[in-house]
């Protein structure tokens, strides 16, 4: 699926945006950053209900499609701007995080065997 | 390859590590990925030195005073030494156990002090060797081959 599509059902916010025509290849949900660093994959979107500036790091290291803060957490200021400057995708959203899930599930997304 | 041309080919980086200094943190470790797969380094171990990186980074800013990150690359290997002024680590070997964390509350509501830093560290590297004094503080070694590598 491509990440316009899940934006676009999901009537998800663009907070950043770098290239959201991108393919997802999964999805991966956490709040715990190391745990995001051991389990989430290349060009998977993350959900998560953390919204400072740290998570833009590690979606760089990772290489992920995109971070989608849900449960109406807005994003910090300057998680905006790092993520315009670090070129990830941000997204936001009033939905809690089982909705963004199962949405994406349901969209056909799948969170893959990282183990 | 003669032990001079792989002393030419060799890459060294420096990092200084700030305490919470949650701005820049992980700049070090992005710099690093961005480096290895510019030299053509598999993606899966670039991976793997990314996520060590990153630990290593955010341990220092997280529980020392500062610390230095500094990296050498060769065809061979990878070698990311990671030390610090700070509290070291008093018991290693519970440090090591996931979801042991010294992190103190505020820390842990932005996602950090799950206690996974050092085994997905370990889990990363092909070699790591951990040496601390209580008080003064610590140093991290951290190997991944990139020569031979079977994963």
């Amino acid at each position: 699926m491509k990440l316009t599509e899940a934006i676009k059902e999901l009537a998800l916010t663009v907070v950043a945006a770098v290239d959201i025509e991108c393919e997802i290849s999964g999805g991966y949900v956490s709040d715990l950053l190391s745990n995001v660093m051991a389990r989430a994959a290349a060009g998977q979107v993350w959900i998560t209900l953390q919204g400072h500036q740290n998570i833009v790091a590690v979606a760089v290291l990772l290489e992920l499609a995109a971070v989608i803060v849900a449960g109406g957490v807005q994003p910090d200021e300057e998680t905006k701007q790092k993520a315009v400057s670090e070129g990830v995708t941000l997204l936001a959203t009033p939905l809690p995080i089982f909705e963004v899930a199962g949405r994406l599930y349901q969209l056909g997304l799948r969170g893959g065997d990282n183990a | 390859m003669n032990e001079q041309s792989r002393e030419e080919q060799s890459l060294f980086l420096e990092f200084p590590l700030e305490s919470l200094d949650f701005m820049r943190a992980g700049e070090a470790s992005s710099e690093l990925k961005q480096r290895l797969k510019k030299l053509g380094v598999k993606p899966e171990l670039v991976r793997r030195a990314a996520i060590a990186a990153y630990e290593a980074e955010m341990n220092v800013i997280i529980h020392a005073r500062k610390g230095t990150m500094r990296v050498e690359i060769t065809p061979a290997r990878l070698l990311i030494l990671v030390e610090d002024e700070g509290p070291g680590i008093i018991d290693i070997e519970q440090a090591m156990q996931e979801g042991f964390s010294t992190a103190s509350q505020a820390i842990r509501e932005l996602g950090f002090g799950a206690g996974m830093g050092l085994s997905n560290i370990k889990r990363c590297a092909d070699d790591l060797v951990i040496q601390s004094t209580p008080d003064q503080g610590t140093r991290l070694q951290i190997t991944i081959n990139i020569e031979k590598s079977d994963r």
